[in-house]
């Protein structure tokens, strides 16, 4: 098992930053390389540039904690869980935290690296208020 | 046709790679600088979009630029198509859309013309793409490179079962060691005739797997293989050998410790026997000789276009593969002959009446940038570390090219390994610097004159002192060396 985490410290609110990643349905806008999904009840299913459909169960979309879990469950992974939790520092001050776990390791790693530029686009996303309640 | 190319050229006795692994080792070909210059630091790690490129400096020359096999400045595995490499064969037109795209650098790292293949038909590059629509019967052929968790497979094939051979049913001409040739040629044929052009020909192969046509592998009976000199034929030579070593020799041999992406992680090295040695070695034969008549299609067409006499031919590998030495296959942070001697060949154009010579002294596959633009009669930019390569050893001498520099960093799955290699013209001087099994005072020290097989580790022998001393220093000037660098790159894939 490989765990994996990214992080980033953006100038904005928690909740400015909690409203960009809350609804499951708006990961196309933030997840590069996600081009559109599918959400129905506490399932996702997601697909990406390279035209790969990755089924996810969401298992966690928590408000007051600002914490949002799910998992992978195409048959490739024997196990996954995505983790994102954005935490309020100070007054426009937040701390965003994406975590990948998974077996095997190497997806892990491909997973994680992909979470680098959905930090990205959340950062810029939540620091230009390009976000809808 | 490469001892003709040979005989007629230059060729480089000791040609040194930057990196021993694919990305690094071919982003110093392309940026002229060191991995720790341009940031691709290892393998998974993608060059950075605004690297430098000699493709974009002959392009803004005026010269037609292509890149036709195996790039590899970014990951191969890429599910989220991040990444131009692996989208150019979807999109099947230029990467305009992209924003770094000015319309001057070229379509991509200032190439005009990309077609990618690699090893075998998985992913989403052209060769992949062109195999499963024209003959998708033929991909099962073909070895599976990863596994079901998604390392590179240790499942062995052929008559020994040795890893990563497969006798691959695919007809020759579908092979991508002649697809790469017959795209090459095709375009050479599209270009204008009076118009400068650069082309960058990247066969994938010579490389694992060892799939090759297997209407091709009785060019080379295993059996008939000898066993590589450096193959030490008894287990207990074996272990010898590699006690002397720093730590991850051993651990990787005996099975208990796996240092990088790049070697079957269920694989143990000791397991291999001689037969398996044979076997790979005559199937990597078959690969080089493919290419070699590969190479004599495209020259004869660029014959055909009358350029024969103008075109400079620079021949050369981004890295060495262990093929057995010290009982290894594959590579790592193993900094020895068997990964980082490379052939390299330059024929100059004949219009320039070369003299054939051989370069013996150390050259470094960081030079190949510069030596481009000498060619084209363009100034090396300041960013290029490397000096255009000497024409003979007069010319090297005066030119100081006295010690070549090997880096090596990887940080994968807990594992962290950092070595720095310099080889002059009698020594091998390898440093590890702290990491997951180093602590930072292991090296190596081989005197090539007495143990051209990098056999006696005299790292600790204090005769050598003064000349550990020595290259200790050479080591430490090439980390400190003037010029900006990139931030590091960010590791987003295993390979």
């Amino acid at each position: 098992m490989a765990s994996l985490r990214h992080e980033r410290r953006i100038a904005a609110d928690a909740d400015t930053v909690w409203r960009v990643v809350r609804r499951p349905e708006s990961i196309p806008e933030w997840f590069p390389g996600i081009v559109s999904c599918t959400v129905e009840g506490n399932l996702r299913v997601i697909t990406t540039a390279s035209g790969l459909e990755i089924p996810e169960e969401i298992l966690s979309n928590d408000d007051a904690l600002r914490h949002f879990a799910y998992r992978i469950t195409a048959p490739q992974y024997s196990f996954h869980l995505g983790v994102i939790d954005v935490f309020q520092i100070a007054p426009g001050d937040s701390l965003c935290v994406y975590s990948t776990t998974a077996i095997p390791d190497t997806l892990a790693l491909l997973i994680a690296g992909g979470t680098l530029g959905a930090l990205d686009e959340i950062q810029r996303l939540a620091e230009t208020s390009l976000v809808g309640s | 046709m490469l001892d003709r190319l040979a005989s007629e050229g230059i060729r480089y006795e000791r040609a040194q790679p930057t990196s021993v692994v694919c990305m690094p080792s071919r982003a110093s070909m392309l940026t002229g600088q060191f991995a720790s210059t341009h940031g691709a630091w290892m393998n998974g790690v993608p060059l950075a979009i605004d690297a430098p490129s000699v493709a974009e400096t002959l392009h803004d020359a005026g010269y037609a630029t292509a890149l036709i096999g195996k790039a590899h400045f970014e990951p191969f595995m890429d599910p989220f198509g991040l990444y131009a490499e692996n989208s150019l064969a979807s999109l099947g037109v230029p990467t305009i859309e992209q924003d770094w795209f000015d319309g001057r650098r070229g379509v991509h790292r200032g190439f005009d013309y990309l077609e990618f293949a690699t090893h075998g038909v998985m992913g989403a590059l052209h060769y992949a793409k062109w195999m499963r629509e024209q003959h998708p019967d033929a991909i099962r052929g073909f070895y599976q490179v990863v596994d079901a968790d998604f390392n590179v497979n240790a499942a062995g094939g052929g008559d020994t079962n040795a890893p990563q051979v497969k006798y691959n049913a695919v007809p020759r001409e579908w092979y991508h060691t002649d697809w790469v040739a017959d795209r090459t040629i095709r375009w050479l044929e599209e270009q204008e005739s009076d118009r400068d052009w650069f082309c960058w020909m990247s066969f994938p192969d010579p490389h694992h797997p060892w799939d090759p046509p297997k209407s091709e592998i009785g060019r080379v009976p295993w059996r008939d293989v000898p066993l590589p000199e450096n193959y030490p034929r008894s287990a207990s030579e074996r272990e010898s050998l590699l006690d002397q070593k720093a730590r991850h020799w051993r651990l990787w041999y005996d099975g208990r410790l796996v240092s990088n992406y790049e070697a079957p992680a269920k694989w143990v090295p000791a397991t291999m026997t001689s037969d398996q040695v044979r076997e790979v070695n005559a199937m990597n034969a078959v690969e080089v000789e493919l290419i070699d008549e590969a190479i004599g299609r495209v020259l004869a067409s660029i014959e055909r276009k009358g350029w024969g006499d103008d075109v400079d031919v620079i021949f050369t590998s981004d890295h060495g593969e262990l093929q057995g030495d010290f009982g290894l296959l594959f590579k790592g942070p193993y900094h020895v002959d068997g990964l980082m001697r490379l052939p390299l060949i330059w024929r100059p154009a004949r219009t320039t009446t070369p003299t054939p010579s051989v370069v013996h002294a150390p050259v470094s596959l960081v030079s190949l940038a510069a030596t481009f633009l000498e060619i084209a009669g363009q100034s090396a930019p300041t960013w290029v570390e490397g000096a255009a390569l000497p024409i003979d050893d007069d010319d090297a001498s005066k030119r100081s090219f006295d010690a070549t520099f090997t880096e090596w960093d990887s940080s994968i799955f807990g594992v962290d390994v950092h070595v720095r290699t310099v080889v002059t013209n009698d020594h091998l001087y390898t440093e590890y610097q702290p990491g997951t099994v180093h602590d930072g005072s292991e090296g190596e020290l081989y005197v090539l004159s007495d143990d051209p097989l990098q056999r006696v580790n005299r790292f600790d022998d204090p005769a050598t002192v003064s000349v550990r001393a020595s290259l200790a220093e050479q080591l430490a000037a090439h980390e400190s060396r003037p010029g900006d660098r990139a931030t590091p790159g960010v590791l987003m894939a295993p390979v």
